[in-house]
């Protein structure tokens, strides 16, 4: 029986996402990802966000796809096609669907009368069957349907079969039988798909050229390889989600990049000598103090956690910032408050990391919106906070960390010279009469430091107690205020060394909309649907704090403006408040945060309440 | 130790170690710290252990916690480079710090609330890496700076100054440690310098984490009768059964030996420590032996002190890791940063 398919027109070119609700633990997420990276090697904009439960085997999973000729691939919230492989959840999945789109289901076993929408259309392929008739063990029987229906699929949206043959190839190069086998299963799920449908449906993909110069990364991936090129040497960290990632890729690039021969070694010893060093902690607190012991003797060091190391980290971070030790560390945001939705996204750590710690303290803050940037502020944040010697947040999330994204290649200057910052070496000292540590602040506030097994002259003593600008011990309030002013002085100089805001104006602009982050892509997408509803808005994105002049000029010039992000309370538009002075009614929150990364849909209708609040 | 500042230029000639450095030259500030405390004495043979060795200062890292016992390396070897952290964490800092620079020598000054209640699990992974450094307990079982709160290492019925008893079941540092795999321990006792000093020295030389655990009486919070961890109930209980010398590399033999049957551990360094006199039966590679023995003396209500554990051929964490021999802090960043072709062929993978 072939069904029709074509019952919808016009047909639409590059545009249209896909769902697939899985179980996970079954074998789904490789299917799911081949298809993501052969739409990219067609040079189609494309995105695959992971929806996935804190669960190693059992639970319900997702997949979308969402690809978009102009690059709008943020999350899209209405789907074309609905891959239900878990029964368990049909009921919601199938009603996800939007009116006049497709349902594509293991049809083995029939489908219950109460899941059936006459408004969609039902591809029935008989994945179980197909797979049992075809494989003999058992555990290809269950993994091989995945990539059946990805053989499917391959042909429902007219993707190119030997593209994607060719990519199965590279993946199982080393391994014969379960090149074979996922071959086998490809062709079969494709070939049912052309016999049974009409293919491709009207949502379908051509190639395009356009990405030659675009690459497929997550963020923490992109986040290891800015560590490796910063030069860290350093590593602590405890295993959390979702930024363990961060610290394998590191681990996997310092064995391949850093590992250093040895010249004729003697009998016994090895090869190679590691030009690292990665301490796995027995918690947060151990991770950040082994980052200060490493910044203070003068390595480039580093952590990568989440929120709740975060929350463990604050009283030694704040042993960072008084004493004037560099770190870096790298926050991939989840949900919170506690354990929160350990693998859901949020940006809901701002305000955690902007005052992190006992007292007054300040901190400088980089909000990559993608990858790319990952890679670029993770070299920035070694410079910065030995620059300024004092701990360098890289604020990622799980949505931009965990996530492939298509973005431009990463580039490289070989002529990179980083910035260490104000150290004096024994010939520094040499010059001088006295060394004291809090003293002979430059233009930005800040003194030069020495590191541990410099001259005599050098040695101070290091102290999270009061202390004056000689580094001595003091209880006076002149002379610790004299220290702790200075310090807030040296933070808001931070400001312009910081990555600039990114601002776009449009002519006609009625309302500005500022955000930060991975909203990145969902704003621009939000703007471009607002200004065909005669909304026109101006564009800036945060990308680091200490706020600049800019910011303030930015949020007053609307008489307010709209602030996006993902976390409850504002974070954002309550820091921008208390740090720019802009009196917080002028800036309107257009929220969300339910661990989903955001869609433009969100935010056009987060942008309309808000209007029709003010009118 | 005096409470009046001392000369740095020496009114009389003092002896000069290797380096041409008098003991003035590894001693720092004025102790703020109560006349009479323990840990004045134990700031004094550190100075004194690091002066004979003829470590240069600045190759020395000191660092502590918070605490009375942390105050500590404010008044040794002002030359060295120091770091007064927070409450529980030196151990964590330290093992940055070693991690950064295996070329310096670490010293950590803890006390009995630092390292066995809030910065225990950080003492226990320490052991676990075998971070090579010395890390001193100043063990006097209370909360100094608090005013004389019982701490972990407090014994069962050991009485506060007002009376009230303890009844919990103290942290034994030595015996814990010993449990996960220390690979230097011992236990000594402020009062005698003329065994804390070799035993610094020893732990110094060891190549590994090396532990000390120094009873070190606070004459204001628990020096009283009914504390037992008071000078009197320390020269009334102590057991001297292990003793050991110091040979320090390349220099001659000061103190004497007692035989040629002695039992001698040749450190990494090539120096040696010798067991001047140990009890029958006793073997100081033998964990399962030494906890026995320990234990046995604990129970007739004696403390024994000494070197009581070495294991002098465990690997440390940069042995571990196959770090070079130099700092990793003085790796050139050429030699860190892989470079833009390698970056691009990377990507080939990324598409």
């Amino acid at each position: 029986m072939a069904i029709d398919t074509a019952r919808e027109t016009p047909v639409r070119i590059n545009d249209f996402a896909i769902k697939l609700a899985n179980v996970n633990g079954t074998g789904s997420a490789s299917a799911n990802s081949l298809l993501m990276q052969a739409i990219f090697r067609m040079g189609i904009p494309v995105s695959g966000k992971n929806l996935f439960p804190s669960n190693i085997q059992g639970l319900p999973t997702w997949y979308e796809i969402r690809v978009n000729q102009s690059g709008y691939t943020a999350r899209a919230l209405d789907y074309d096609l609905m891959v239900a492989m878990n029964s368990a959840t049909y009921k919601e999945d199938i009603h996800e669907v939007r009116q006049g789109g497709y349902v594509l289901y293991d049809s083995s076993w029939p489908l219950e009368d109460d899941l059936v929408r006459d408004d969609v259309t039902f591809l029935g392929v008989p994945l179980a069957t197909i797979c049992i008739e075809n494989f003999a063990a058992p555990r290809e029987r269950i993994l091989m349907k995945n990539i059946a229906y990805a053989g499917a699929i391959v042909a429902l949206v007219g993707l190119d079969v030997q593209l994607v043959s060719d990519l199965l190839a590279e993946t199982f190069a080393r391994n014969e039988a379960l090149r074979e086998s996922n071959q086998r299963a490809l062709r079969l799920g494709y070939d049912y798909a052309i016999e049974h449908f009409e293919c491709p449906l009207a949502f379908r993909v051509e190639a395009l050229g356009a990405l030659n110069e675009s690459i497929l990364i997550d963020g923490n991936t992109a986040t290891a390889l800015g560590c490796l090129y910063a030069g860290a040497t350093v590593a602590g960290w405890y295993p959390i989600t979702p930024a363990t990632a961060v610290m394998d890729n590191f681990t996997r690039l310092c064995a391949q990049y850093r590992r250093e021969r040895v010249e004729n070694p003697a009998p016994g010893e090895l090869e190679y000598r590691n030009n690292y060093l990665i301490l796995q902690a027995e918690d947060e607190i151990a991770a950040i103090g082994m980052v200060l012991g490493a910044a203070w003797s003068g390595a480039r060091a580093f952590t990568s956690t989440s929120g709740p190391g975060i929350s463990l980290m604050n009283e030694l971070l704040g042993l960072a910032y008084y004493t004037e030790i560099p770190a870096v560390i790298v926050d991939v945001q989840r949900t919170g408050p506690s354990t929160g939705m350990p693998t859901r996204t949020q940006q809901a750590d701002i305000l955690l990391c902007a005052y992190a710690s006992h007292g007054d303290t300040k901190h400088i803050l980089l909000f990559p919106a993608n990858p790319h940037e990952c890679f670029e502020f993770a070299v920035q944040s070694f410079d910065l906070a030995e620059r300024f010697q004092t701990p360098v947040f890289m604020l990622s999330d799980l949505d931009i960390g965990m996530n492939d994204w298509v973005v431009p290649e990463l580039t490289w200057d070989d002529a990179f010279v980083p910035d260490r910052g104000r150290v004096l070496n024994d010939a520094d000292l040499a010059t001088m009469g006295e060394f004291f540590r809090y003293t002979d602040e430059d233009a930005d506030f800040v003194t030069p430091r020495t590191i541990p097994g410099s001259d005599e002259k050098g040695a101070y003593f290091i102290r999270g107690s009061g202390h004056d600008k000689f580094g001595k011990y003091t209880e006076n309030p002149v002379y610790y205020q004299e220290v702790v002013d200075r310090l807030k002085k040296k933070h808001a100089s931070a400001a312009t060394h910081l990555p600039a805001p990114i601002i776009e104006r449009m002519e006609g602009a009625t309302i500005g909309i500022i955000t930060v982050g991975g909203c990145d892509l969902a704003v621009r997408e939000a703007i471009e649907l607002l200004g065909q509803q005669g909304i026109r808005a101006d564009y800036l994105r945060v990308r680091g704090f200490p706020f600049v002049s800019e910011i303030r000029e930015f949020a007053e010039r609307h008489g307010g403006c709209f602030v996006v992000e993902q976390n409850r309370d504002g974070q954002l538009r309550s820091l921008i408040s208390i740090e720019t002075g802009v009196p917080i009614e002028l800036l309107h929150s257009v929220l969300a945060y339910g661990g989903f990364p955001l869609s433009a849909q969100q935010v056009v209708d987060g942008v309309h309440a808000e209007l029709e609040k003010k009118s | 130790m005096t409470s009046i500042a001392k000369p740095v230029i020496p009114l009389v000639a003092l002896p000069k170690n290797e380096l041409g450095l008098s003991i003035r030259d590894y001693e720092g500030a004025i102790s703020t710290l109560c006349a009479g405390c323990g840990h004045d004495s134990v700031t004094a043979a550190i100075s004194h252990a690091f002066w004979e060795l003829s470590t240069p200062p600045h190759m020395i890292a000191k660092l502590s916690g918070i605490g009375c016992s942390s105050k500590t390396p404010t008044y040794f070897v002002r030359g060295a480079h120091g770091f007064n952290s927070a409450h529980g964490r030196m151990a964590t800092i330290a093992t940055g710090a070693n991690a950064a620079n295996r070329e310096l020598t670490y010293i950590g000054i803890s006390g009995d609330g630092d390292s066995l209640s809030i910065g225990l699990g950080h003492l226990a992974h320490a052991i676990r890496r075998n971070v090579n450094m010395v890390y001193v307990i100043e063990n006097n079982g209370v909360y100094g700076l608090t005013k004389g709160q019982f701490s972990a290492s407090a014994d069962i019925g050991s009485r506060l100054k007002k009376g009230e008893a303890n009844a919990m079941a103290p942290i034994d540092p030595v015996l814990l440690s010993l449990s996960m795999g220390a690979t230097f321990l011992a236990r000594s006792f402020s009062g005698d310098k003329a065994q804390l000093v070799p035993l610094l020295e020893a732990a110094v030389a060891h190549n590994g984490f090396a532990l000390i655990d120094v009873i070190s009486p606070c004459v204001t919070f628990n020096d009283h009768e009914g504390s037992t961890k008071s000078y009197r109930f320390m020269r009334e209980h102590e057991v001297k059964e292990i003793e050991t010398d110091f040979v320090p590399i390349r220099k001659e033999i000061r103190r004497s030996i007692a035989d040629n049957d002695a039992t001698e551990v040749t450190m990494h360094d090539g120096s040696v420590v010798r067991f001047r006199s140990v009890p029958e039966g006793y073997d100081p590679y033998d964990r399962q032996k030494v906890e026995d023995y320990i234990r046995t003396r604990q129970d007739r209500g004696e403390i024994v002190t000494g070197l009581l554990y070495v294991n002098e051929y465990a690997a440390d964490v940069h042995a571990l890791n196959n770090t070079p021999l130099q700092g990793l802090n003085s790796v050139p960043y050429e030699k860190l940063c892989p470079g833009s072709d390698a970056l691009t062929k990377m990507q080939q993978s990324f598409r």
